[in-house]
């Protein structure tokens, strides 16, 4: 059993190089989206989703490869969400005061 | 990993590798901080989304704070993950030197980091950004920026220590293409922070 995940882990050859790409792109068109010199004018709630959209799967391929959490046992990936979930749930529970 | 294994069955407990856990304790136990440390931040984000939710006159933090100081950071903190996959990479092929080039290359992106942070904060500071005073608006703003950027810079202290002691480790020849359980684990840290930081320069920066 030992000897079986320590081949599984090495079995996992990740192309770090490209989850770096995607990470910088992600970056610079979030900048682009985010700065006013870069983008004309356009509806906050827009701007506000595609950060938003942009920032979790920036999180995501950090979670999922630098982290491994793809090639983990599902009770990482459990231990993981809780803290998402809950942030979520606390956000929800204080919007009908605003 | 298998020696946890080893010293489990050799005191006849439970064997570290269930169906449901992960092949190291250790790592469990950084995942299980994680978690709590994820709570901490999450709340402080939540906390500042209800406070600019309902605040009259928040500023636009574009025109406030430096964003090609903090995006250069963003991209120094995904490099110095890059090198921090690079370095665990390189001792699971049994590569002691490469291990801790990369270990103090990934310190050095961390160095620099809290460097610029430092820089940045000065610079606002002067420009009369205080935890309680801020002439651009609500005063929150200031109050949750430091609070939010700086326990996230402590992290990053945290994280050069916890690396540089991983690094002198490296050094000495304690880790090898069967040993770099601890290597992992650090990193897991690591990548936390860098996790972070991608979402605080994104609320607190970007939005």
């Amino acid at each position: 059993m030992a000897s079986e995940s320590h081949a599984q882990h090495d079995d996992h050859h990740v192309n770090y190089m490209a989850i770096f790409w995607w990470l910088l792109a992600l970056t610079i068109l979030e900048v682009l989206a985010g700065i006013p010199e870069a983008s004309p004018a356009y509806p906050q709630l827009l701007k506000g989703a595609l950060l938003v959209i942009m920032a979790v799967a920036k999180a995501a391929l950090v979670g999922l490869y630098f982290m491994h959490l793809k090639f983990e046992k599902l009770t990482l990936g459990f231990i993981a969400m809780i803290p998402l979930v809950l942030c979520v749930f606390v956000v929800l529970m204080v919007l009908p005061d605003f | 990993m298998s020696e946890a294994a080893a010293v489990d069955h050799a005191h006849g407990v439970e064997p570290a590798e269930t169906p449901l856990t992960p092949e190291s304790w250790g790592k469990l136990g950084m995942w299980v901080f994680l978690a709590g440390d994820a709570m901490s931040f999450g709340t402080l984000l939540a906390g500042y989304a209800i406070m600019r939710g309902n605040s009259a006159n928040w500023p636009n933090p574009t025109e406030v704070l430096g964003i090609s100081l903090t995006a250069f950071m963003t991209f120094l903190l995904i490099c110095s993950s890059v090198t921090m996959v690079k370095g665990l990479d390189a001792i699971k092929r049994g590569d002691q030197d490469g291990l801790v080039k990369y270990m103090w290359l990934t310190v050095g992106g961390g160095l620099i980091f809290l460097g610029l942070q430092a820089y940045e904060w000065t610079h606002l500071i002067n420009l009369g950004l205080g935890l309680a005073a801020n002439k651009w608006g609500d005063s929150l703003f200031g109050t949750t920026f430091y609070i939010i950027t700086g326990f996230h810079g402590m992290h990053v202290t945290g994280g050069v220590i916890y690396l540089a002691v991983i690094a002198i480790r490296g050094k000495k020849g304690v880790y090898s293409a069967t040993n770099w359980n601890e290597v992992e684990i650090a990193g897991l840290y690591w990548h936390f922070v860098d996790l972070v930081w991608i979402l605080v320069f994104t609320f607190i920066y970007l939005l």
